[in-house]
């Protein structure tokens, strides 16, 4: 697989002068096409900010971003993104919702209509799409902010802790949910979270990022059979993985911290 | 005799059948005491003297006439206000510079009492219809702009965002986010500005007018006429209430998503 994805040597500091503050310093991964990746890192270890800057909602101070080897300039529908918090627009039905990418990509009707049928149906809310998002409990929002983003055709899947304000049986369905997704869909994904476990079941290649200034400290590769995802779970072999991958996490929070 | 103590039950917890009694009691107070004798007839006149003198206007074309005018000013000023409140108001909410180029002078204007510049109004523009609407615009445009300017402001980024990152920019995102999400609460402001606008042409009418509602209270003043004066202010309620409401009304219908 080509490299779709990739960033290099990316630098960002917030403020200017003497408060300035080096939130990324010098980050760099790669993402190939069909890929899971994931970044793990405790809080304010700089997850969002590199999201963001390959979004394009905001700018590297220094290194580069490019997606199919074009410099990332600004957002566009190349790059979905689904945000922790719900961001569906209340005034929207579920399935106004999933069609408001293609709006804005002005589509034809008829090709909105398919596609808006079509991704209800894939996240499993085929029959919700009249519901308004506050009829949608949070799991449900979040598949619906999912389908949105399918649906505008990006080449990659930002996701930022899509699943942080679920509680931990909806959080574990949609963890299944996701891995289906991108099984069923091939699509190439990129995963923030600050749950480890998370990123080890989802992800076939793990990123570990510790703060101040926020930068790559390990990088894993995972191979684990995901077949049935609660068996996983508990399996001796993963738990030995996690609880490994744990330690250099907890070695890594600065000191007043533990 | 079941029956009755539920029915009584449920008609009270009608959100309006409160409402109602207050206004039923206060009426009902007024008749008993106006009628009584305890107070001069010239002070408080009582409830049939009063819906005799309305009547009495309503079928000489007088309150017609005053309602009529009094509406139209609130009109033209409010809409002019709202109209241009509108844009100016989400232009500061988007644009850091112009909104910190603009929002001192206006918190400035917003914190002058309208009915002073009554004086300088008629001064500029005479006794006809441009100082009274002017007023309302004046009393009504910079808690509008403010107002709007705040609700556009508190657009949650990532609404904004993620239309952004599929695809949209620019007016779209205007149109499609930010209008519809501040929507209910541009209603909500003009709702709450309007009770301003129309104290403001009672206020300005009082002053100098031909027509008017508060120009007929003022007459009325003049020949002692207390019964047409709560005629007056009873019709000013009511006509304010019927716009609050349709507000309200418009805004659940409207937005039933921000409920
Ligand atoms: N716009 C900004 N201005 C100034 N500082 C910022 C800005 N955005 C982020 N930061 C700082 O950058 C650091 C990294 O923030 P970021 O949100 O990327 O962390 P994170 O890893 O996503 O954390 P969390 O798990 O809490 O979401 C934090 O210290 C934060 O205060
Ligand atoms: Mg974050």
């Amino acid at each position: 697989m080509p490299i779709q994805l990739q960033v290099s040597n990316v630098c960002k500091s917030f403020g200017h002068g003497p408060q300035a503050k080096l939130v990324l310093d010098q980050v760099s991964f790669d993402l190939q096409g069909g890929q899971f990746l994931a970044l793990v890192g405790s809080s304010g270890s700089g997850k969002s900010t590199v999201m963001r800057l390959i979004a394009g909602l905001d700018r590297p101070s220094s290194g580069t971003i490019t997606l199919d080897g074009q410099a990332v300039r600004g957002p566009g529908f190349d790059r979905g993104m689904v945000f922790q918090k719900y961001s569906l627009y209340p005034w929207l039905t579920a399935a106004q919702n999933v069609a408001f990418g293609m709006e804005l990509q002005q589509r034809s009707r008829q090709d909105i209509r398919e596609r808006t049928a079509y991704f209800l149906e894939v996240v499993g809310l085929a029959d919700a799409g009249r519901l308004f998002p506050r009829e949608l409990s949070g799991g449900m929002q979040q598949r619906i902010a999912i389908a949105r983003a399918l649906a505008a055709e990006p080449k990659v899947l930002l996701l930022d802790e899509p699943f942080g304000a679920l509680d931990i049986q909806i959080r574990e369905s949609m963890q299944e949910f996701l891995h289906g997704l991108w099984r069923q869909t091939g699509l190439t994904a990129l995963l923030i979270t600050h749950d480890l476990e998370e990123a080890l079941l989802l992800a076939g290649q793990v990123h570990i990022m510790a703060p101040s200034p926020g930068r790559i400290v390990r990088s894993v590769t995972v191979e684990l059979d995901r077949r049935d995802m609660a068996q996983l779970r508990l399996s001796p072999l993963f738990l030995e993985l996690r609880e490994n991958l744990a330690q250099s996490l907890r070695s890594l929070e600065p000191a007043g911290r533990r | 005799m079941q029956l009755a103590p539920a029915r009584l039950h449920r008609s009270l917890r009608h959100p309006w059948t409160l409402g109602v009694l207050g206004v039923a009691v206060v009426v009902l107070l007024w008749f008993l005491i106006s009628n009584s004798g305890v107070v001069d007839k010239l002070f408080l006149p009582s409830p049939q003297a009063v819906w005799a003198a309305g009547q009495n206007q309503w079928s000489s074309g007088l309150l017609l006439k005053d309602a009529i005018a009094s509406i139209q000013r609130v009109f033209i000023g409010f809409a002019m206000s709202a109209g241009l409140a509108l844009p100016i108001g989400i232009v500061m909410g988007t644009n850091v510079i112009i909104c910190r180029l603009l929002e001192p002078l206006m918190a400035l204007i917003r914190y002058m009492p309208a009915p002073a510049f009554i004086p300088l109004l008629i001064i500029y523009f005479g006794l006809e219809e441009l100082p009274k609407v002017l007023l309302i615009f004046i009393g009504t445009f910079f808690f509008n702009t403010l107002m709007i300017m705040d609700a556009v402001k508190f657009v949650p980024h990532e609404l904004v965002e993620t239309a952004r990152t599929l695809g949209g920019r620019g007016l779209p995102i205007l149109t499609r986010v930010v209008a519809p999400y501040i929507a209910p609460q541009v209603l909500d402001t003009y709702r709450i500005n309007m009770a301003s606008a129309w104290n403001l042409v009672i206020v300005a009418e009082l002053v100098a007018a031909s027509e008017g509602l508060g120009k007929r209270i003022s007459l009325s003043q003049r020949f002692l006429r207390t019964d047409e004066i709560f005629v007056g202010l009873i019709v000013i309620g009511l006509i304010g209430l019927a716009i609050d409401l349709g507000f309200r009304f418009l805004m659940r219908r409207a937005c039933s998503w921000a409920n």
